[in-house]
């Protein structure tokens, strides 16, 4: 007779909302399915597409017989994180000539957030921050939440960002919440594309952002997931992120290369570290490692071989620019379609906010019965809270997703 | 504009880390840097936990070669895995440490997820067991165990205690010590055992012990957290390696299993790991999989591809896996080989102490029994690295540097 395992009370979780959409998507026979769920590029056929120059590389990495599977640092791979810290602040950027930038290479952008997280948790406002505010924007990344509460913080909170009724950023509002913060708050920040708006704040809406978190002395804490993605200009992209260093901030930037690498499964991330000093740094990065050891102990090789390669080599550099470029312009292809056929169609309401987003993701503005009826009736699959990922569209399926937007608009209340 | 420079100014001084305590080397990396610094030619490296050939080099097995030139001609994608990793690998990994034909993987009662190698699988064990294993809180390691299992315990919340295990006399088990401690340990409590090749000490107990452990830890109802780090490389044999975890299972314990890759397909850096859990029945084991999702998402959201593509085209392809076994064994049995040279030549050095427990030990580690301040000479006056209670890596000895290293042991034990 086995002893009671103990485990009895171990209850049934809810399965992760993102991932449950795309196994419904699986299984759905109906051949004009679409995915417009899961957040990763699809090429016009709808089909994942490998980087070229990821390609190419992956050779490069095949051919060395020199490379083994030795463990990397800690804290990765030398090469891998230096260079991404580069492509986050510039390389000409100041502070890392002044040499007070560091960074942990980390499992993807989640694993840059947990180990800021942990690090915050630890060492951020005295040792002890469990009571320490984290404010996420409202709505935000579903895992935000979660990866800043198992990180000990008791109170993850929003802050006013969506303006559901005019579509777009609610600016008074994020101020507002700025203002009222209790010091040495944490903000996280969507460096670019946010996810699931696609609304960003202008450059002047920044500034006044930037102005209120210093004089408030909030914490900056970057998480920059589509960098070349959303403008298919990396320093476009990345110029919230330079532009609060070039204030004098000390940030935390959390990098992933999933979406512009499309290294989904490889998890490769760099959560980039701007610290006042190098001494400071040197201390930051020291007790980094520790957390680091009882999480991962270290961070996986391939993914980050790959892009410190490609970043380090001119010639792959400039190949990979480019293939960052199709991407994003695909997307603004699809984007500029969208509007155009809802606005053929005569949808009601304004469309302005497809094009005027940015990124991966749409945030529709259709209601959760729409959604509902998209999904159940259209076998159109989509987040519950509106949004779409552009990159799920397609010439072929287009019309078919902006005639089921019409119908869901139309006639579902 | 003059009150804004001011601002600056006090900024200036500011940082949001000025409290932040430099922590101290990891002791088991510093090792390995001092080795790097030091310019004596006849240095050695014997911190390293991590294989090397006979010429002192990394190895990077022939069976990992052909599975990626397989893998390559595939031309996956990279889309995310899902939560709990590469199903094949999976389902592999468990068949690895269970037997294919065991009545457990049979009738479904475990979940196998895919974890960042050993620590990371530990990691996530930890945190599932503090989460849900709430009747008890305590962790009970073996003294001494692997120096990071006791922070990663600690930081997901539970607390750490030992039970003995090494005998610091005879170098070897402390068979009764270890009984008369695990009597004493409260019911549920977690209970941790090295399923073989013991790190850091290279002592295991043998079968009819490890039968009796058992019975003992049966009796006093306690739960059972195996580490299984190094199967294949302890004895060369897998099957052998794993007969702890098989008879454990068998006797009714409803065990939680720890493996890693790193070492016996030598992927280290690809981070290769599974973390299992076997349960009562099917319907339990899918509820403790959501769960081990919910704990694995705000970590590192999914598990890296690569090296657990790599770990399952070998398992699941039957010359590959032949020769994986062949390649493991090779590489038991260079340690072994070393394990007693090392003896023969400190035998022709003169030596009159007694050696055996480096051809007992069992593993890639072998617990000298070296005291702080002999290990200290030995790194000061003849380079060989290793870490301050005695340990030595048996990896990173060489038939070219077996002789130095039982030259400089007998020169300060004598």
């Amino acid at each position: 007779v086995a002893p009671p395992s103990g485990k009895t009370e171990v209850p049934q979780a809810a399965p992760v909302a993102v991932f449950k959409l795309t196994a419904d998507f699986r299984d759905d026979k109906d051949p004009n399915k679409v995915n417009l769920g899961v957040g990763a590029y699809r090429t016009d056929e709808g089909q994942p597409w490998v980087l070229p120059v990821v390609r190419k590389v992956e050779k490069i990495i095949a051919d060395d017989h020199s490379l083994n599977h030795e463990y990397l640092p800690i804290l990765g791979l030398p090469e891998f994180r230096s260079s991404s810290s580069k492509i986050a602040l510039g390389e000409d950027s100041p502070a890392i000539l002044e040499n007070r930038v560091g960074a942990v290479q980390c499992l993807g952008g989640t694993g840059a957030l947990k180990i800021g997280a942990e690090f915050l948790h630890r060492w951020h406002n005295g040792q002890d921050n469990t009571k320490t505010p984290v404010y996420v924007s409202a709505p935000t990344w579903e895992n935000h939440n979660a990866v800043f509460a198992n990180a000990g913080f008791e109170d993850v909170r929003p802050y006013k960002y969506w303006d559901a009724e005019k579509r777009g950023l609610d600016l008074s509002g994020f101020l507002s919440d700025l203002e009222s913060a209790p010091e040495h708050s944490i903000f996280v920040l969507h460096a670019c594309a946010h996810n699931p708006t696609g609304t960003d704040p202008s450059q002047d809406e920044w500034k006044q952002v930037a102005e209120v978190m210093k004089r408030r002395n909030l914490f900056v804490f970057f998480d920059s997931a589509y960098q070349g993605f959303a403008s298919g200009c990396l320093d476009k992209d990345a110029w919230a992120v330079r532009y609060f260093v070039s204030q004098g901030f000390e940030i935390f930037c959390a990098q992933s290369f999933s979406k512009n690498f499309g290294l989904y499964n490889e998890r490769v991330g760099n959560l980039t570290i701007v610290a006042k000093d190098n001494e400071n740094l040197t201390r930051v990065l020291s007790q980094m490692e520790k957390i680091v050891r009882i999480t991962w102990s270290n961070p996986p090789s391939q993914g980050a071989r790959l892009v410190s390669i490609t970043l380090n080599d001119p010639e792959l550099f400039a190949e990979w620019k480019d293939n960052v470029k199709t991407m994003a312009d695909r997307v603004l292809l699809m984007r500029a379609q969208l509007k155009a056929k809802l606005q053929a169609l005569g949808t009601p309401g304004t469309w302005e906010h497809i094009t005027e987003q940015i990124g991966m993701f749409s945030f529709t503005g259709l209601n959760p019965q729409q959604v509902q009826y998209m999904v159940k009736q259209k076998h159109i699959y989509l987040m519950a809270s509106g949004r779409i990922n552009m990159c799920g569209l397609t010439t072929k399926n287009i019309d078919y997703v902006a005639e089921s937007i019409h119908e869901a608009v139309t006639t579902v209340q | 504009m003059n009150c804004k420079i001011g601002f600056y100014i006090v900024k200036e001084y500011l940082s949001w880390w000025s409290e932040v305590q430099m922590g101290p080397p990891d002791p088991i990396l510093g090792v390995t840097e001092a080795f790097k610094r030091d310019t004596n030619p006849k240095k050695i490296n014997l911190g390293v936990g991590a294989y090397r050939d006979d010429q002192g080099k990394p190895y990077v097995l022939n069976c990992v070669r052909k599975a990626e030139a397989q893998i390559a001609t595939k031309k996956l994608d990279k889309e995310y895995l899902t939560i709990g990793g590469l199903a094949e690998f999976n389902k592999a990994c468990a068949q690895l440490a269970l037997g294919p034909d065991n009545e457990v993987l049979k009738s479904g009662r475990s979940i196998t997820v895919q974890t960042i190698s050993g620590t990371g699988s530990l990691r996530v064990g930890a945190n599932f067991l503090s989460r849900f294993h709430t009747v008890a809180k305590d962790v009970y390691l073996p003294k001494p165990s692997w120096g990071n299992h006791t922070p990663i315990f600690r930081d997901a919340g539970m607390q750490l205690k030992a039970y003995s295990y090494y005998d610091p006399k005879t170098c070897g088990f402390d068979f009764k010590g270890a009984l008369d401690d695990i009597l004493k340990i409260p019911e549920k409590s977690v209970i941790m055992l090295h399923a073989c090749a013991h790190n850091p000490t290279g002592v295991d107990p043998r079968p009819e012990q490890w039968k009796e452990i058992s019975a003992l830890v049966k009796k006093r109802n306690l739960l059972v957290f195996f580490d299984m780090a190094y199967q294949g490389f302890a004895s060369g044999d897998i099957d052998r390696d794993a007969w702890a975890v098989r008879y454990f299972i068998e006797q009714g314990h409803n065990v939680v299993l720890s493996q890693s890759f790193a070492k016996n397909m030598g992927l280290y850096g690809e981070r290769v790991g599974g973390f299992t859990v076997v349960c009562k029945d099917a319907e339990e084991a899918k509820r403790v999989e959501s769960q081990l999702k919910i704990l694995i998402r705000p970590i590192y959201s999914n598990p890296p591809m690569n090296g657990a593509r790599i770990a399952s085209t070998i398992l699941n392809t039957p010359e590959l896996y032949k020769e994986w076994l062949v390649e493991v064994k090779d590489m038991a049995t260079r340690i072994i080989r070393m394990r007693e040279e090392l003896v023969g030549n400190l035998k022709k050095e003169g030596s009159t102490l007694n050696w055996q427990h480096v051809t007992d030990q069992i593993g890639m580690f072998c617990f000298t029994g070296l005291k702080p301040d002999q290990v200290e000479r030995l790194t000061k006056e003849f380079s060989v690295y290793m870490t301050k209670d005695g340990r030595i890596s048996m990896a990173g000895v060489t038939s070219g540097n077996v002789g130095y290293l039982a030259h400089g042991i007998h020169t300060v034990t004598k």
